[in-house]
């Protein structure tokens, strides 16, 4: 199989702090893959060094099996929409698109001018005054005008309206059908993604929780209903995720090695957004109630 | 042409709504053999949805030996799954409402009747069961 985006161990620090740790994943071509994780968890740390934006401090990163950092001819197979997709706002539309092509050398304005008539937006008018939904449109337009073979978004839809975010979404998915480009996005709204991705990879205080696809994670997790469980081995289960417990109860997310038989759970399978956010709480790191001088 | 929708609530996976959308169109005759798919493009761009999985769905259908895909071209309905001629059914229809209408008269609720529908259904295709 062949990786189009490899990271081995990768970190990088701002000053004492790690943004991102020990980040090891490998995506597959023709992915389309949710990078998913809260604020701060570092996906636009990850994303900027697979940009070459952003030197690793450690370990390595490898876009087509080359590293990006200072590498221009890598670029030119790299597509990015940065967060809030800043584009000179006193240019048009269409001037955009020239300058695209004075900067680019690999560059399909005909793809872009046909996309944006398409959407029907002014060419004439400074991007600056179009809506958030038009502005993320043009961006999406100018990355794909390098007919990329990595397209990186960082949290595209994450500031518009939902028929902006849904135009947007429908973009981005007919042009992934045209070029088979593979596609690594941020976003934290879960419920676009279930249909967009099928690849996910949650990163949550500084590491990787869960990598792969998505229907592997269909069928390799399972929620848990029973009675209180003390923690000893269930079979069929090959990691608790998440257990939440009352007197009587217990209730289990996990990632199973094989069919659980025991009649004692009622077993049930857990939808993407379930799976993901066991993840992200796992790795949730929270104050405790003595911190804040309370009563549990 | 069909055009596909999807069903936001269900819990059924999106490729399965896909070709459970195609046999259904098959089965009342709005798609009939030598007919086009939508492209896999604009499938995946109207209900901005990954074309991976549009793909799979018409992978399965191809399986089946429903549609064949020729490339470049499109995907094309090979087979049909209308059975039963309308007549046919036009009885069978009857046949059921009268059933229908013996289940009311004996008290049975609708809940009732839909229960005792799927468990006959259940034991009568017992190997379709699986696959629903």
């Amino acid at each position: 199989m062949e990786y189009v985006l490899e990271t081995d161990q990768l970190g990088k620090r701002y000053g004492g702090r790690w943004a991102v740790r020990d980040c090891t994943l490998r995506l597959p071509a023709g992915r389309v893959a949710a990078l998913v994780g809260p604020n701060g968890a570092g996906k636009s740390t990850l994303l900027h060094m697979a940009v070459g934006l952003l030197r690793p401090d450690a370990g390595a990163v490898r876009v087509l099996g080359r590293a990006p950092y200072g590498d221009t001819e890598l670029l030119s197979d790299i597509g990015f929409v940065a967060q809030d997709t800043p584009l000179y706002r006193d240019f048009t539309a269409a001037e955009l698109v020239t300058m695209g092509g004075k900067l680019n050398r690999r560059w399909d304005a005909a793809l872009a001018r046909t996309r944006l008539a398409q959407l029907g937006l002014p060419p004439d008018r400074p991007v600056g005054k179009l809506s958030g939904g038009q502005r993320a449109q043009v961006a999406l337009a100018l990355a794909l005008a390098k007919r990329p073979s990595l397209l990186l978004l960082d949290e595209p839809v994450a500031s518009l309206d939902p028929l902006a975010r849904r135009e947007f979404l429908q973009a981005l998915m007919g042009s992934v059908a045209e070029t088979g480009a593979t596609v690594l996005l941020s976003s934290h709204i879960l419920a676009d993604l279930e249909r967009t991705c099928d690849y996910v990879v949650v990163l949550s205080a500084s590491q990787v929780r869960l990598a792969g696809p998505t229907d592997e994670l269909a069928t390799s997790h399972r929620q848990l209903i029973g009675p209180r469980h003390d923690g000893g081995p269930i079979g069929g289960v090959a990691a608790v995720v998440r257990a939440s417990h009352t007197d009587r109860q217990s209730t289990l997310l996990v990632r199973t090695d094989g069919p659980i038989t025991d009649p004692m759970w009622t077993v049930r399978e857990p939808s993407l957004e379930d799976t993901i956010l066991a993840y992200l709480t796992e790795g949730d790191t929270r104050a405790s109630h003595s911190e804040w001088g309370v009563a549990a | 042409m069909i055009e596909f929708v999807l069903d936001g609530r269900s819990k059924v996976n999106t490729y399965v709504q896909l070709v459970q959308q195609v046999k259904q169109a098959l089965r009342v005759g709005m798609l009939t053999p030598g007919d086009q798919l939508p492209k896999v493009r604009d499938v995946a761009r109207s209900l901005a949805i990954n074309p991976n999985t549009v793909l799979k769905a018409y992978r399965e259908l191809e399986l089946e030996g429903l549609v064949e895909g020729r490339p470049g071209v499109g995907t094309f309905v090979k087979a049909t799954l209308a059975s039963a001629p309308m007549s046919d059914q036009a009885e069978l229809r009857g046949d059921l409402v009268a059933w229908v209408h013996r289940a009311r008269d004996a008290g049975l609720t609708p809940d009732d009747v839909t229960a005792l529908v799927q468990t006959t259904i259940r034991a009568s295709y017992p190997r379709q069961e699986e696959h629903a």
